[in-house]
């Protein structure tokens, strides 16, 4: 009756199949990140790019970029890793980081936008 | 000595920073050190030091962590009390010309540390206390995924606890509310030691938090018995997940923001200043980003222990488990979206304003839903009314009354009348007594039989239940009255005398509270005493329906003999239904991890940097860091982290329990 009320030892042991890279796959990965740090220093030091604003949002864009090489190369997620958890994780995640930034800017411009603007104060009654 | 190498040696602390001049403290300080030195000398005359360390302070065990967060918990609920009591009795007593008897500095310093504790060291306390010890029973796991990290994490909260406790006696503690709204925390405004030690108590703390967060989130994903679904989670495992992903997702940000605090007054940037392109109102903004999620971080956990003490006293299953589950889950989500109601006031547009109102009155949607399936588990239940039912019953009721309250202030209009006025006050006291603080006495009497082996003494709690009651409707009705009539919080003194009785009844009611508190150490104590009584040999007395109930009370280190099978929702009714019977053959050594004091350690020496950091002391910050580097990665080369519990052990354990069983029939 309950021999199937207990786990046998071996149902305990996960098997392990993840992926965790090889050598060409780690140095893919060194190199790009390399190649993703080099170019937004070298934008900075030359100032290549006319504006400072557009130097920062492809600074910006890069991060992006690297953070998902590590992701990929580093932390070898894929879609299937941990049967899934790690895909949801990163949904989450980027789900809280869209909020919290997006949020953040909402609110702290909203807040600029209604700072009272010292030229229009003898207009007020 | 010169007084250079005296602040090289000591930083700003001196024999000043004593509050020699404050007699209250002083008083306080001789009767805790009396206590302090009496409880010192009975542990050494008992000789209990070395049981101490190696059964409990190294400990690896959920079980026993999960206790001393409990101990932790209930210890600093006295500190945060004591504050709350003095509090009351300014209030009551500052009218008509009179000053009380806090002065300012003082009175500002007891209105943080009362918040500051009551969140940080008390609530997360309790409620991480309660997850760290039934979620692995729950899924019938052997302990959680990282037992030596779960040790660290609870002496890293100790940590924190030891920091806010010194600035009691050594300087003081910060000035400025609970959560430390610059421009005020800032160096300018607040040169003292009394932020820093906030921060740091905080940063300290933090740690031990988030890195508890992902050590039961990875317990619960990874650690679940076979058969154990995810629909299949008892809910109180489904509210931790949920609790322990928003901690994951939220403490970064308060570390984050407490990180630039430290920097701007450390260093001298302009992050939250007036000037230079800073913004305090960014401080605001992140650190709500933070706040609101850890009001949900609390009660999440709180609601799961009402789900299983409903089901479990009203003899039903849980009346809409999956719409339980995704209502927690929408709650989680949610948590995140309506930080911004807690500055209505700070100048956003309608636009923005509205939003979060909006989003902040959806969140009584799920709530809700929780409510009505707790009522529909009741209704036509055959519902014992033992102390834990009762509290839950406290709790619905109470519960429902503050988060109306919270939907009359999360309508923006509403809230430019009641904010920073006694109606919050009273509503945020209301959903977290009435919630939290419930859930955690309901959690207490609840699962102690399973930590220790007997019940709690029912006589002792009742009376503690309806002096907590009454007290707090007592304590708590009052302030909506005066909130209504414009109070602000944290004044000192009143001027009007006709608000005089309201402080006063409100006083009546946090020494009800008082007794509630007084009776809740006498029913430990008398519930010890007549332990032969009140004793469960079962290890199911209430008679209940998930896993932690399915082996003995206190459960063996080890907590199953052989890890369950799960086939059902309410695994263990539904062994108890299909006859199941224990094994009493063929046990096998049990791989066990091994207890360490690396994590007591570690959390001294984060201990010491913090109070080197708050003083000055750099030679101290500095060799504290560097001593956690060395014992860090000292502990890397410790090889002898696990054991077997021999295979005759086990037997001897089982066969024990055998014996006891067969002596209950």
């Amino acid at each position: 009756m309950n021999t199937d009320t207990h786990a046998t030892a071996a149902g305990q042991h996960h098997h392990d199949n993840q992926s965790h890279g090889t050598l060409s796959t780690y140095m893919l990965g060194f190199v790009l990140s390399v190649v993703l740090t080099a170019i937004p220093f070298w934008l900075v030091m030359s100032g290549a790019l006319p504006s400072k604003q557009i130097t920062a949002l492809v600074i910006m864009a890069f991060a992006v970029v690297q953070i998902v090489v590590h992701m990929i190369y580093f932390l070898h997620m894929n879609t299937t890793s941990e049967n899934g958890w790690s895909m949801m994780a990163l949904i989450f995640t980027i789900v809280m980081v869209v909020i919290a930034l997006s949020g953040s800017l909402w609110v702290m411009n909203h807040l600029n936008a209604n700072m009272m603007p010292i030229h229009e104060m003898s207009g007020m009654k | 000595m010169s007084p250079d190498l005296l602040k090289l040696i000591f930083g700003r602390l001196g024999i000043e920073s004593l509050p020699l001049h404050e007699p209250i403290v002083v008083g306080t300080f001789v009767v805790v050190a009396l206590g302090g030195i009496t409880l010192l000398g009975g542990l050494t005359y008992f000789r209990l030091w070395g049981y101490l360390w190696r059964e409990w302070f190294t400990t690896v065990d959920h079980k026993r962590i999960g206790i001393m967060y409990m101990i932790l918990g209930i210890v600093m609920l006295l500190r945060g009390f004591a504050d709350a009591l003095m509090m009351r009795g300014q209030q009551m007593l500052a009218f008509g010309g009179s000053e009380g008897y806090l002065n300012a500095h003082h009175y500002d310093q007891v209105f943080t540390a009362h918040g500051v504790i009551m969140i940080f060291f008390v609530a997360m306390p309790l409620v991480t206390g309660l997850m760290n010890y039934v979620v692995p029973l729950q899924i019938g796991a052997r302990d959680v995924s990282f037992p030596f990290l779960n040790n660290f994490s609870f002496w890293m909260t100790v940590g924190g606890a030891v920091l806010v406790m010194a600035s009691l006696f050594i300087g003081e503690f910060a000035r400025t509310g609970w959560l430390a709204y610059p421009p005020l925390s800032n160096i300018g405004y607040s040169p003292d030691v009394g932020v820093d030690y906030y921060i740091w108590a905080l940063q300290v703390a933090g740690v031990g938090t988030t890195l508890s967060g992902i050590n039961l989130i990875c317990t619960i994903v990874k650690l679940r018995c076979p058969g154990m679904t995810m629909m299949r989670m008892p809910v109180f495992t489904w509210t931790s997940l949920c609790t322990n992903v928003l901690i994951v997702a939220s403490f970064p940000v308060l570390t984050v923001v407490l990180a630039l605090l430290s920097l701007d007054r450390y260093v001298g940037t302009n992050f939250f200043t007036n000037d230079f392109g800073g913004s305090p109102m960014m401080y605001v903004n992140l650190i709500w980003i933070w706040g609101h999620p850890e009001v949900y971080i609390l009660v999440l956990p709180a609601f799961g222990i009402f789900s299983e003490v409903t089901s479990t006293f009203s003899g039903k299953r849980l009346f809409g488990y999956t719409s339980m589950v995704y209502a927690t889950v929408v709650i989680t989500i949610l948590s995140y979206l309506v930080w911004l109601h807690h500055f209505f006031t700070m100048g956003s547009g309608a636009s923005v304003n509205s939003f979060f109102g909006i989003t902040t009155m959806i969140i009584s949607i799920p709530t809700g839903a929780k409510m009505f399936n707790w009522l529909f588990t009741m209704y036509r239940g055959r519902i014992r009314f033992e102390l834990p039912m009762m509290w839950t019953i406290a709790f619905m009721l109470t519960f429902v009354v503050g988060g109306m309250t919270g939907v009359l202030l999360a309508v923006p209009p509403a809230d430019f009348v009641l904010h920073n006025s006694l109606f919050l006050i009273a509503h945020f006291h209301n959903v977290i007594i009435g919630g939290v603080v419930f859930g955690a006495f309901a959690g207490i009497g609840y699962w102690f039989p399973k930590a220790f082996g007997f019940k709690l003494d029912p006589f002792w709690g009742k009376l503690s239940f309806w002096f907590w009651v009454t007290g707090f409707y007592l304590a708590f009705m009052p302030l909506y009255v005066l909130g209504l009539m414009g109070v602000t919080r944290r004044l000192r003194v009143f001027d009007d005398p006709s608000l005089q009785i309201w402080f006063i009844i409100a006083a009546i009611g946090a020494g009800l509270v008082f007794l509630g508190i007084i009776c809740m150490l006498v029913q430990f104590a008398v519930s010890f005493l007549r332990r032969e009584q009140l004793k469960d040999v079962t290890g199911d007395p209430w008679d209940a329906r998930t896993l932690e109930w399915a082996t003995s009370s206190p459960p063996p280190a080890y907590n199953f003999a052989f890890t369950p099978v799960v086939h059902d929702n309410d695994a263990w009714w539904d062994m108890k239904k299909r006859g199941y019977q224990r094994p009493l053959t063929g046990f096998k050594p049990i791989h066990m991890p091994s207890n360490t004091g690396t994590g007591i350690i570690l959390a001294g020496f984060a201990t010491a940097m913090g109070f080197g950091l708050i003083w000055y002391i750099w030679w101290l910050a500095a060799a504290s860091f560097i001593a956690m580097l060395v014992v860090g990665i000292g502990h890397t080369f410790n090889y002898h982290r696990d054991f077997d519990i021999p295979a005759d052990d086990v037997i001897r354990t089982e066969d024990a329990r055998t014996k006891l069983l067969a002596g209950a029939k």
